[in-house]
């Protein structure tokens, strides 16, 4: 016989788990980049991201002190200056230089809060939806409860009371306050996927209350949580901007490159509020940082978006 | 309802007399989940009472120092104060428990009683996000119908592509470009609205002259919060409209022979409001975040630049008491929007 038997071929389950992963990685990328705004929300992100990067290397840190700027005017009229393309703010140092700096502390807050944020939404939400009785009713009460709560109003009275010493302070306001989201979806979500036949399996074969929601909810629900957290970045970055605007926020400035502080875009616009921009007609120092913050909400927005209908393909028949 | 005599029924047809049966319980299914409703709004209140008197003890410091502040106090008052800071925290909660609305607490900035302060700031706060949510539900919801009735056509690309653009905008800071635009002028646009306050000096309220200058006043700032509030008006109501396009009642009335505008208008909008009217009354606590900033931006008289009044010189009773206020407030509409809907749609009461 000349033809080969077909040999065997022998795979391990986990090669074969982790082969079927990449395939559905690669689909669900192929699948994401086919969305054009989704694609575009990337686009603006890498952007800032390098901005945030690259930012002490382009603009160095001497810039951002206001006692090494004295010789120029507050609120400098834009020059052909690379610097100055932006002119100056109300304490003569270069917009553009804060607005490169001030992309990073936007960045940071909003993705570490968010993840606080995703991390207790997703154990209170998978808690509740899986254990009955007084344990998961009341998990389920403390949801509904925070919901109710006026988010900004709560997010501006802890930050008061705890005051603005350090952006980390900020992170875990805002990562306390926005989980009840993320909980009361991956709950919905839970109940779903505890309803198939599965776990029920999974129970009968005496796995713990831990393996069945580790192995086999969370899985499920990760891909929603993620598209929901990505969306959480971007109520995040709006909220802190609204904290730095009220003078909620670190404004120490920094003084080597590997800090991340002080300069952010809210309190630009906070500064250009208490210097009157607006009335002095200095469009220069108010009309970037807001652009900025658009653009970034705007990104982790439409990505979250697409991800969303990515993951659920009955949401796309829009 | 008239009185029916039993003895009738048995001559009703079936439907009727389905629908005679029915009568009584949807009145008795209403009350019920209005009780209930009320209920789990007591549980919230509780709630809030908790974290508001809880968040304000995780300040650090001494709160004498601060409470001193602005007025001359006796010792004897503040050795009474001082006792009472003293006292275990379980005690001090349910000494706030007694008396939740801190009906003695002064304002440390005003010096006067903080409900006293709110009281004066509130009318101004309500005009503002009064007018401020009737443009964005006015210009909101009919962006929703146009776009979601001609789904994929260019002025649905066009109003989806701007009121995203919205959604992602801090209000103060359209705030602050309407006045660089309206107030001071620039370029082409005329500087003819004031940039601050809520009313010209030594006009009263009352007169038509006075009606006159609020509004004028108030514009910029209501036009700052609707358009960005708008966006989330017109992007559900938009979607709303597009889940009603493919259903058979539509399909119905086009057999029928209605033109497309009396099918919108009478059949699919109705139906699809019902989202949107929910979200007006549950907005309402980010409505209040977006006037706090705005209000500042104005500096229009209300609880939004009480509230960073507050703030700026750590003036605690008057947040504590704000922060109240809010969280109660959004309670309300809450229950509120709850009980309109299950009015509207008695499937929700279960």
């Amino acid at each position: 016989m000349t033809t080969e038997t077909a040999e065997p071929v022998t795979r391990s389950p986990r090669a074969i788990a982790w082969s079927r992963r990449r395939t559905s990685t690669a689909r669900f990328l192929r699948n994401f980049a086919s969305y054009r705004t989704g694609m575009f929300g990337v686009g603006i992100l890498v952007f800032f991201v390098l901005v945030a990067l690259t930012a002490p290397l382009i603009f160095p840190v001497r810039l951002l002190n206001p006692n090494l700027n004295l010789d120029n005017e507050s609120l400098c009229h834009p020059s052909w200056d690379f610097y100055y393309w932006l002119g100056c703010d109300d304490l003569g140092r270069s917009v553009m230089a804060e607005l490169a700096w001030g992309a990073r502390p936007s960045l940071i807050v909003g993705i570490t809060a968010s993840i606080i944020a995703m991390v207790i939404g997703t154990l209170v939400g998978i808690a509740s939806g899986h254990f009955r009785g007084l344990f998961g009713g009341s998990m389920e009460r403390l949801t509904d409860w925070f919901l109710v709560l006026p988010f900004v109003p709560l997010v501006i009275v802890l930050q008061a009371v705890l005051g603005q010493t350090s952006i980390w302070v900020t992170v875990l306001v805002l990562g306390i306050t926005s989980w009840p989201g993320t909980a009361r979806l991956v709950r919905a979500q839970t109940l779903s996927v505890e309803a198939r036949p599965y776990i029920e399996r999974a129970k009968v074969l005496g796995n713990s209350d831990w393996a069945q929601m580790t192995h086999h909810v969370l899985p499920n629900v990760m891909p929603l949580v993620i598209a929901n957290t990505t969306l959480t970045v971007a109520i995040v970055v709006l909220s802190m901007t609204t904290l730095a605007f009220l003078g909620l926020f670190d404004d120490s400035i920094p003084t080597s490159a590997f800090e991340v502080g002080g300069i952010s875009w809210g309190g630009m616009l906070d500064a250009a509020d208490g210097s009157g921009a607006a009335l002095l007609g200095a469009w220069w120092f108010l009309i970037p940082p807001g652009l900025c913050v658009i653009a970034v909400v705007l990104a982790f927005t439409l990505i979250g978006r697409t991800l969303e209908i990515v993951l659920n393909p009955r949401l796309g028949s829009d | 309802m008239a009185q029916i005599n039993p003895s009738n029924i048995e001559s009703l047809d079936l439907a009727r007399k389905g629908e005679v049966q029915r009568r009584p319980s949807r009145v008795a299914g209403l009350s019920r989940f209005t009780g209930r409703r009320l209920l789990t709004g007591l549980g919230t209140l509780a709630f809030v009472l908790v974290v508001n008197f809880f968040i304000f003890q995780l300040l650090p410091g001494d709160p004498l120092a601060r409470y001193k502040g602005a007025r001359e106090i006796s010792a004897e008052d503040l050795q009474k104060l001082r006792e009472e800071l003293d006292a275990p925290i379980w005690e001090q909660f349910f000494n706030y428990l007694k008396d939740p609305l801190q009906l003695d607490s002064f304002s440390t900035i005003q010096g006067k009683h903080v409900w006293d302060v709110i009281w004066a700031a509130l009318p101004w706060t309500l005009c503002l996000l009064g007018t401020a949510t009737i443009m964005a539900t006015i210009i909101g919801i009919w962006i929703g119908i146009r776009a979601g009735w001609k789904r994929g056509s260019r002025f649905d690309r066009v109003s989806t592509g701007v009121t995203l653009f919205l959604y992602a905008t801090p209000e103060f800071w359209l705030g602050l470009i309407l006045i660089l635009l309206f107030s001071t002028g620039v370029w082409i646009f005329p500087g003819i609205f004031p940039s601050s306050s809520a009313i010209d000096a030594g006009v009263s309220p009352g007169s038509l002259e006075g009606i006159i200058s609020i509004a004028y006043h108030t514009i910029l700032p209501a036009a700052a919060l609707a358009a960005v509030y708008l966006a989330d008006y017109s992007l559900i109501m938009r979607a709303s409209m597009v889940d009603e396009l493919g259903q058979d009642y539509l399909t119905t009335a086009r057999a029928k022979g209605l033109m497309d505008r009396a099918i919108r208008r009478n059949h699919a909008v109705p139906n699809a409001s019902l989202p949107t009217i929910t979200l007006i009354f549950l907005n309402i606590g980010f409505v209040i975040g977006g006037a706090i900033t705005v209000e500042t931006v104005f500096s229009y008289p209300g609880l939004g630049l009480l509230t960073w009044d507050a703030i700026q010189n750590q003036d605690l009773p008057l947040l504590q008491a704000l922060f109240l206020l809010f969280s109660v407030s959004v309670i309300v509409f809450n229950i509120l929007a709850d009980i309109a809907i299950a009015i509207v749609d008695p499937r929700i009461r279960v």
